[in-house]
């Protein structure tokens, strides 16, 4: 990191969860409504990580009611994401997974990282 | 008026108060010692010369070495000027980035980024050629640049593929987003002109 970057440094989460391509992930972010805030919680599988920085993204991808793909981007230093919780650390040998764009059922599953670290 | 000389170091992003993730240039402002004190009396216009990036006293040239000499100041690599400086400073003073804060708008001068010989797209921000419906070998051209027989030449100040870039800009009422007087940086809101490690010159507006 260029010294430079100390400046941008209190933008960034102190400690991210250590997620990959592959990964299962709960990303709890949080929602205004008005005047009220709340969490929800979106699941699914890490099938990117892009940008570095305060602008680092993860791609979530999951297959909603009626097979319908479902893809959200979140920003993992925005003020909005509450926690990241990563539930299984998935075997893949690839950084981008857009392949499971085209699979579906029991193809599109991945095998679990025998050693989690 | 109140400027500084300062080295861009890059760009990258913050969150806002309301969550908005906002583009940023990151700007290394100063220190500046004032190394001459312009007046109307002895010069016909007041103003502040200001130094920038110290440099070894091995290497400046005996003049630079002594005008420096005069205002006890080491010898910098950038001498620029600043008119109708705010406040009393005389030689030798130092200016530092404390001079903004965050919420300031800012005027930043530089020399945007060569881009050689540009063509018209590019440069002027012209509309490419359709690709299709007959089209044959324009690809990235004017199209027609004039009329016909009258006025049978090209209008003046038609616009025309050339040199594009190196020249100087200035990009007006940027938002100081932050300051950092511990390591001399600053955060202002946008791009500014030129390529990290440039330098360029920040003015307060108003």
């Amino acid at each position: 990191m260029d010294a430079w970057k100390g400046i941008i440094r209190d933008q960034m989460k102190p400690e991210l969860p250590d997620v990959n391509s592959g990964d299962t992930v709960d990303v709890h972010y949080r929602v205004v409504e008005g005047d009220k805030e709340r969490t929800q919680v979106f699941s699914g599988t890490v099938i990117r990580l892009r940008g570095s920085d305060t602008g680092a993204t993860i791609t979530v991808r999951k297959v909603a009611s009626g097979g319908v793909g479902v893809e959200r981007i979140f920003p993992m230093h925005s003020p909005f994401i509450a926690d990241i919780k990563v539930r299984k650390h998935g075997f893949v040998r690839r950084a981008k997974l857009y392949y499971l764009r085209e699979r579906r059922g029991k193809s599109a599953r991945l095998k679990e990282k025998s050693t989690v670290g | 008026m109140i400027g500084l000389i300062c080295r861009k170091k890059g760009m990258s992003a913050v969150f806002d108060d309301s969550g908005r993730h906002t583009p940023v240039t990151v700007l290394e402002v100063g220190p500046c010692p004032v190394v001459q004190v312009k007046t109307l009396e002895v010069d016909r216009y007041n103003a502040l010369q200001l130094g920038f990036d110290p440099v070894r006293p091995k290497l400046a040239n005996r003049p630079r070495t002594g005008h420096f000499k005069r205002a006890k100041v080491e010898p910098h690599r950038i001498l620029r000027e600043f008119r109708n400086f705010t406040g009393e400073h005389k030689p030798g003073d130092v200016l530092q980035v404390d001079l903004f804060k965050p919420g300031d708008l800012v005027n930043v001068t530089g020399v945007s980024k060569g881009r050689g010989f540009a063509g018209v797209i590019k440069r002027h921000g012209f509309s490419r050629p359709g690709q299709t419906h007959g089209t044959h070998e324009a690809f990235r051209g004017p199209g027609s640049i004039g009329a016909a027989s009258f006025p049978a030449r090209v209008w003046p100040g038609q616009k025309m593929p050339g040199r594009m870039g190196g020249k100087r800009f200035t990009v007006k009422n940027l938002v100081v987003i932050k300051v950092d007087p511990d390591s001399g940086l600053m955060m202002v809101k946008g791009a500014v002109p030129g390529a990290p490690g440039g330098i360029v010159n920040i003015r307060k507006v108003g």
